[in-house]
């Protein structure tokens, strides 16, 4: 009898047969089976953050999508321009569910698409002018707004509008943070350098620029939580439970003062490595300020995370953490008790972004479910190797994988969830398989937290355990 | 109606060389001439209209919102010799995006018929084919014969070479072809003969060799061509013959462009460059002479 790692190599071999023999050779470093040698860290043999492969029905997204989209967003009180022509920034309005709290207007500006709107005359005639006038435009618009971004689309690079020279003049006239981003989306493999490009940004315009008071013990900084469906909120109330006081949010529900006051923390805590490593490495490097990496899917994670960030303080913070898991240890339970019984052996594949092809695996397992393929749009070889050790041996791990990739493995493995994005949903849809987008969380979520975990577990179950799954007939 | 356009290195007089011919095209040949600048400057039609345009496509486009705007006869002008008269115009050096502008004008002026009826339609083009809006006047139902003007200096024969490249590329998706080598004396030593070999090896002809002549930048000061400043000097005469081949070339080749080293060979052949031995014994001599 074969192994459940030959099972699947066999399958992925048979997958790859449909591609030309070129495309196959690229794509078939794209895969890998976890194995004993690949949970103990000493192989990491896939292929990653390289050039989509043309004619492959990539799902992922570009260095501006990074940029603006991910890192720069959901920073509340800046207006942040989508510099170029209206589609870039129209088609990613309000798309990423990063709440907020404030006034939209006023003080929050999150939930507004501002642009600069190119037209021809603009990309002949060049745009910095149009630029400066949409600054003064805004000031006075939004007088409370603390700060702009300039996030450049394609022809902004090509045309090379000098859009560092237009942010230094504007700043000093406005007396105010303008930040030029070359986010451009033709640049780099996918949106993963976006989240550099404007983590580069943030450290030469924000970072260490503003001044906190009164510095206490145990201030700390979640980084890379964007508060998709108030993620980070569901993340902060414990760690201020514990005792700490949060001075930062990077960047969901964020302010450029919490932005420019970071360096005063203690320790940085970060979650979505992918999009904030950078800036957590310079700070270190910087102000010796430590970085930890924690998990707040599912209790089991969550409760490992939550004593894992107490260890790094004193024995009153510990104690805390342990009082803050006995309290809501019950509630997890029944939640487990609950919904283990409905959910229990589905078997769940994921193509999801930076962090949760590995983070979320954990709340899955919390519910009985299994984690058979999992995978990353636009990862890096240090996010697999992080992957690895949290799966079982026999999981099938792919990069960037095709469409048609996606639905091979769901039906060879005959899975009963799918976990990607809205442009794979509606396949699975239509071939009968539970979905659910884990970017954004299906107008759901939090899913961080104790109390996200409630909302994940209720979510996984109306979606698999929906009625309708059996009124659909094959037609054939 | 044929469709042709000057390219060569800056500076090498491609303006005044088309401007001076396609007025004696138009006087002595009697052919319905116009002329496309594809010069941000706006200066190719300056010496034909007398003064220099002030309304350029891309700067009325702007001005009035979109191209979309603009009526052909906001931009046409007639000058000398019944020559129509339209300048691309665009951004200011350094900034936006010159290349864009004249895909924009020139698909303007086609949408708008403005080449209807004409015998000729010349564009005239910046130095270097530096980017895909520079070879807009090469691609496919665009200019189809290529006239290059050089000189015997080495930069200028580079640029040449250059852009018989940029010919070949679109000579097999569009069929564009090269007209010519128009030599532009400099009165370098056997210019004639060195542009002549020049031609041979990128499979071209040198279509005529204008003498140098300061009529020519007498009636530039006066914004005019030779044809309307001097009409009966020698000089003229020169353009109306290098108008009359253009009007009858039927030499319009694929060219073979020629690689860097044997471009240097040549250069050497005639005494343009020096190889490093004879570099380093004339600096040898120089400085025993001093000792």
């Amino acid at each position: 009898m074969s192994t459940t790692k030959e099972t699947q190599e066999k399958m992925i071999e048979e997958l790859l047969q449909a591609y030309p023999e070129k495309t196959r050779k690229f794509r078939e470093k794209h895969f890998e089976v976890n194995d004993e040698e690949n949970i103990s860290g000493s192989k990491c043999s896939i292929k990653s953050n390289i050039k989509t492969r043309p004619g492959v029905m990539t799902v992922r997204g570009c260095t501006y999508a990074g940029s603006k989209g991910v890192v720069w967003g959901p920073i509340k009180d800046m207006v942040h321009i989508s510099h170029g022509p209206v589609g870039c920034g129209q088609y990613s309005w309000g798309t990423r569910r990063n709440y907020s709290n404030g006034e939209l207007g006023i003080n929050s500006f999150v939930a507004m698409q501002v642009t600069s709107d190119f037209q021809e005359k603009n990309i002949v005639f060049g745009g910095d002018k149009k630029l400066e006038q949409l600054c003064r435009e805004i000031k006075e618009m939004f007088p409370l707004a603390k700060g702009i971004s300039i996030q450049s689309e394609c022809p902004i690079g090509l045309i090379g509008d000098d859009i560092e020279a237009v942010a230094k003049k504007m700043s000093k006239e406005l007396e105010m943070p303008i930040v030029p981003v070359r986010c451009e989306g033709f640049r780099g493999v996918s949106q993963s350098l976006g989240h550099h490009i404007a983590n580069d940004a943030i450290r030469d315009h924000v970072m260490g620029k503003g001044e906190l008071e009164e510095t206490g013990p145990y201030d700390v900084a979640i980084i890379g939580d964007y508060n998709i469906g108030g993620d980070a909120w569901a993340s902060r109330i414990l760690l201020e439970e514990m005792g700490l006081r949060v001075i930062a949010q990077w960047s969901g529900d964020g302010t450029i003062n919490e932005l420019s006051i970071t360096h005063k923390a203690k320790l940085n805590l970060i979650h979505c490595y992918r999009s904030m490593n950078y800036i957590c490495k310079t700070m270190e490097q910087k102000y010796g300020i430590p970085w930890m990496e924690y998990n707040f899917f599912g209790p089991t994670k969550t409760i490992e995370s939550l004593r894992k960030i107490a260890s790094f303080f004193d024995e009153t913070i510990q104690a805390n953490a342990e009082k803050v898991i006995a309290k809501y240890q019950k509630e997890m339970d029944e939640v487990i008790a609950k919904f283990r019984p409905r959910l229990g052996g589905k078997k769940v594949m994921l193509l999801v972004g930076g962090l949760r092809p590995r983070h979320t695996i954990g709340a899955y397992e919390d519910l009985g479910m299994e984690i058979v393929a999992t995978g990353y749009e636009f990862a890096h070889k240090d996010d697999y190797q992080r992957t690895y050790s949290e799966v079982k041996e026999g999981t099938v791990i792919y990069d960037d994988p095709s469409a048609y990739d996606l639905e091979y493995i769901a039906q060879a493995m005959n899975v009963d969830l799918v976990g990607s994005g809205v442009k794979e949903k509606y396949v699975f849809h239509k071939m009968g398989i539970p979905f659910r987008q884990m970017h954004s969380w299906d107008y759901s979520g939090p899913y961080h937290g104790f109390d996200g975990f409630k909302i994940f577990a209720r979510d996984m179950d109306i979606a698999i355990n929906n009625p309708t799954w059996n009124l659909m007939k094959d037609p054939f | 109606m044929r469709q042709i356009a000057f390219y060569g290195k800056g500076g090498i007089g491609k303006s005044t060389t088309s401007q001076n011919t396609l007025a004696q095209l138009s006087t002595k040949f009697g052919q319905d001439v116009m002329i496309v600048g594809c010069d941000p400057k706006a200066d190719s039609t300056r010496l034909i209209l007398n003064t220099k345009v002030q309304d350029t496509v891309l700067h009325l486009a702007a001005a009035k919102g979109t191209v979309e705007d603009l009526e052909l006869e906001d931009v046409l002008r007639t000058g000398y010799g019944d020559i129509k008269c339209v300048e691309s115009g665009g951004p200011e050096p350094g900034v936006g995006c010159a290349g864009r502008g004249i895909i924009t004008s020139i698909n303007f002026l086609e949408e708008q018929g403005a080449y209807e009826g004409r015998d000729f339609v010349s564009y005239d083009v910046l130095g270097d084919v530096v980017c895909g809006g520079f070879a807009m006047p090469i691609r496919e139902n665009k200019a189809q014969e290529i006239y290059i003007v050089c000189s015997g200096e080495m930069m200028a024969m580079y640029a040449a070479n250059n852009i018989a490249r940029g010919v070949l590329k679109y000579a097999n998706t569009g069929g564009v072809r090269l007209g010519g080598l128009i030599c532009n004396s400099r009165n370098t030593d056997r210019e004639d003969e060195l542009i002549m070999e020049l031609a041979r090896r990128l499979n071209t002809q040198m279509i005529h060799f204008v003498p140098r002549d300061n009529i020519v930048q007498h009636a530039e000061l006066r914004k005019m061509t030779v044809a309307q400043y001097a009409p009966d000097h020698p000089q003229a005469k020169e353009y109306e013959i290098l108008a009359e081949k253009i009007l009858h070339n039927d030499k319009l080749t694929i060219p073979t462009p020629i690689e860097m080293e044997e471009l240097e060979e040549l250069l050497l052949d005639f005494g343009i460059i020096e190889d490093d031995e004879t570099k380093i014994k004339k600096l040898e001599e120089a400085e025993a002479s001093k000792k």
